[in-house]
């Protein structure tokens, strides 16, 4: 009985000390930063560019409305309004290493997003 | 506390049943309204429209430029097999344009070897909007019938509402059609299992935010097939509701050419936003 | 209550094994689905709903009748139906779970299935068809489930019971209707476009139906202790012969609208399915439902055929028979024939399209022999009490 708490405990907590052990845990992605400045400021994509990208499909497929005004305007485009774009904005002007940008966080935290069963990837990766 | 088996699964019962509800009644109440909170100006007066003229159409000499330039920029893809075949605009003749008129002899041989381009209609009543169950497809302000391929469930209950035959399901991953070279990067592919069609080029700037209005492809192609300007084309595209628009300016002209504006399955009660000059 | 289900004899457990081993086929060949999509079955661009929605409606169908026995023995007190309303019951749930499982497997995008319910649209008939089916589940599941443990216990049934039997009446009108708007509501397709597919779906539903208990009654009056009633069986062939009858009629009544006003939009379709203009393929099967139904109403009409079992069996295979081919796919398919641009496209399902259908059979009839299982058999351990209620 008491066998079996310890080899459950043992188990349930494997995703904390097995990476430990492996060594994987300190292989932090290291990613590359492109020129330029980003939409919004790295600490609030790197929370929320999720929520961004699905306000912005809603915004942009549903309501017509492409014009993306960051809160903060030093972020603007030169002052303009960025187009609300996953292709043409992020992927095809920065982020053009997808491996080595997106895949490197999402393989690290084992998120499969699918958005790439229909967005494509630009080349240049 | 003893609970008893029976018990302890009416619990669970109850318990998912009121999750669902809630989850429901949420998105009720949360606005069904597939525009909430995106108010734009601009858009509010707009009812785009197309407008189709066969006597200017080439397709009789070969001229596939509307159709290769729409399914080459939205990457549609070509499965060779009719059954699964995926078309957003494509060629038919007047009788399958208009089989209301399928017993007028005399219509029909005058119009026989006229080409008509078909292609979602974007009504101004959609059938396919009314049944959809989630709103993946839906009526915006500026009169475009879209797809939210995000939230397409497959159930093709809008293939079957649709009068004029104009939505194709993705029975098999499109990418299986497509030639991996040419796929335009600038447009998503879409899955296997949701519904599509002509969206208007809405991906493009056709309300000019960025810039000066650019066109649908379709219709852009042909200009450039034919090397004339917008209002010569065989495929016009405007604001039906703006007086100044080319595509009001060549309806105005229709009369002086001896062509009136036909609208396909005028008994659906659609009020489809597509004319043909016959 | 649910341990009833282990006692049996080979009989028992060959059949269970039959329809575990269909279901488990049709499992199988949904993964192949579920992988490369639905071109596997025989759906194309032009007839894009198949067999797995004329089973849908065909099955919604057979969940109303569950009312034709309810109806009588609550509302106007027939207590010879006592014993087997709760037949009518678990017919009824299976028929629902199997009309939502036709559903599911007919989408592109099943893992898409919660949008349902996050995003709700009113205006939607397939919305309220999910909701009412859902809804007839659940309170087919409860009221069933809570009368028989009563019986059991020796009870009268708990006080809740009441109402919601009574909410259930119409509410399987209901099921159907809603059903029958999915269709009758498209401007787009004239050969759905007409104001009797309600009642033909309310009619055809209760004649399929019952037909179907009957059969099952039967059945159990053979191979087990358990006795329906004399009583029982013949009122419900008479609901079964004024159903079929009423069926019949609504079905001729469409064929006199169509080929008496002569406009080709009506006409078009029946043609083809009639006479296969436009392409062969349906129908053979047109003509061979209107030889079933109406050799059904023939044995049903005349009392000594009606009443002798032999023919009552055989006459309701017909009826439940010729039922699942009309209203599935003599209703769905030809709906899409011609398109909307006057072109013909033939439909015939898949082998594999065929196997994933006749899983989900597999599946409900299991499900229905455990239930019935509990049910027979604890009434025949409580016996023939009569419970006030």
């Amino acid at each position: 009985m008491l066998l079996g708490i310890i080899a459950f405990l043992v188990l349930f907590t494997l995703p904390i000390w097995y990476s430990q052990i492996t060594g994987d845990a300190d292989a932090e992605p290291v990613r590359e930063k492109p020129e330029g400045h980003c939409v919004e400021s790295a600490d609030y994509m790197r929370a929320n560019h999720m929520d961004l990208l699905d306000t912005w499909r809603n915004e942009v497929v549903r309501g017509a409305d492409r014009a993306y005004y960051p809160s903060d305007k030093q972020y603007l485009n030169d002052g303009e309004p960025w187009d609300k774009s996953l292709t043409d904005t992020c992927l095809e002007q920065c982020h053009t290493n997808k491996s080595d940008f997106c895949d490197a966080c999402h393989s690290y935290v084992d998120v499969r997003p699918d958005c790439w069963d229909c967005h494509n990837i630009v080349e240049g990766d | 506390m003893e609970v008893s088996r029976r018990d302890f699964l009416k619990l669970a019962g109850v318990a998912s049943a009121g999750a669902v509800v809630t989850a429901t009644s949420g998105g009720l109440l949360a606005g069904c309204s597939p525009l909430k909170g995106m108010e734009n100006e601009a858009l509010n007066d707009t009812n785009l429209g197309m407008l189709f003229i066969p006597s200017r159409c080439d397709y009789e000499d070969g001229c596939r430029d509307c159709i290769d330039a729409c399914h080459g920029k939205h990457n549609v893809p070509d499965h060779e097999n009719e059954k699964h075949e995926i078309k957003w605009i494509w060629k038919t003749e007047f009788h399958s344009a208009f089989p209301a008129y399928h017993e007028n002899d005399i219509l029909n041989e005058k119009m026989h070897h006229a080409p008509f381009m078909v292609m979602c209609n974007h009504c101004a009543n959609p059938a396919c909007v009314r049944v959809c169950p989630t709103q993946a497809t839906f009526r915006r302000k500026d009169g475009v019938v879209l797809m939210d391929y995000h939230r397409c469930i497959g159930c093709r209950f809008c293939v079957a509402a649709c009068p004029y035959g104009a939505r194709s399901f993705n029975f098999k991953d499109p990418r299986k059609g497509l030639d991996e070279n040419e796929i335009h990067d600038n447009f998503p592919t879409r899955t296997k299992g949701v519904v599509e069609k002509c969206n208007f080029c809405s991906e493009r700037d056709i309300h000019g935010q960025f810039g000066p209005k650019k066109l649908p492809y379709c219709v852009e192609a042909c200009m450039n097939h034919k090397g004339v300007e917008h209002q010569e084309s065989a495929l016009v595209f405007g604001d039906l509701d703006n007086e100044g628009s080319d595509i009001n300016a060549v309806l105005k002209k229709a009369p002086e050419l001896g062509l009136i504006p036909l609208r396909r399955n005028e008994g659906a009660g659609t009020n489809p936003k597509v004319y043909y000059l016959v | 209550m649910i341990e009833k289900v282990f006692n049996g004899g080979r009989l028992y457990w060959g059949w269970l094994t039959v329809c575990a081993v269909l279901f488990a086929a049709g499992a199988i060949l949904y993964v192949d689905q579920l992988w490369n999509g639905l071109q596997i079955t025989g759906m194309s661009r032009d007839v894009s709903w198949g067999f797995y929605l004329a089973n849908f409606t065909f099955f919604v169908g057979v969940a109303a009748s569950g009312v034709m026995l309810v109806l009588p023995y609550y509302l106007h007190d027939q207590k010879e139906f006592g014993k087997i309303v709760i037949l009518g019951e678990f017919l009824a749930i299976v028929a629902c779970a199997m009309c939502i499982t036709f559903v599911t497997i007919d989408l592109g995008r099943p893992d898409r299935l919660v949008n349902l319910f996050l995003h709700p649209t009113l205006n939607s008939i397939l919305f309220f068809d999910i909701v009412v089916l859902t809804g007839y589940l659940l309170i087919n599941l409860i009221v069933g489930w809570s009368v028989l443990d009563s019986e059991k216990k020796g009870e009268k049934p708990r006080r809740f019971i009441k109402p919601l039997i009574y909410l259930s009446i119409p509410w399987a009108a209901s099921i159907h209707t809603v059903t029958a708007f999915i269709y009758a509501g498209l401007a787009a397709r004239p050969f759905w476009l007409s104001a009797i597919m309600a009642p033909r779906f309310l009619a055809t539903a209760f004649a399929a139906g019952p037909a179907l208990l009957i059969i099952i009654c039967l059945i159990l009056r053979k191979y087990s202790d358990f006795d329906p009633g004399k009583i029982a069986i013949k009122k419900l062939s008479t609901i079964v012969t004024y159903a079929t009858i009423a069926g019949f009629f609504f079905l001729l009544c469409e064929f006199f609208t169509a080929y008496y006003s002569g406009g080709p939009h009506h006409t078009t379709t029946w043609k083809y399915l009639m006479f296969g203009e436009g392409g062969s393929g349906l129908q053979p099967y047109m003509w061979a439902v209107l030889i079933m139904t109406a050799s059904a109403i023939a044995l049903m009409v005349y009392p000594k055929t009606r009443y002798r079992y032999d023919t009552l069996a055989v006459a309701c295979f017909l009826i439940f028979f010729s039922t699942w081919i009309d209203k599935g796919l003599l209703l769905v398919i030809p709906g899409f024939i011609p398109n909307p641009l006057g072109e013909f496209t033939q439909y015939w399902p898949t082998a594999k399209e065929f196997v994933i259908t006749f899983g989900v059979w597999g599946l409900g009839f299991l499900v229905l022999t455990l239930l019935y299982k509990i049910a027979v058999s604890v009434k025949l351990e409580v016996g023939d009490q009569e419970i006030e209620h």
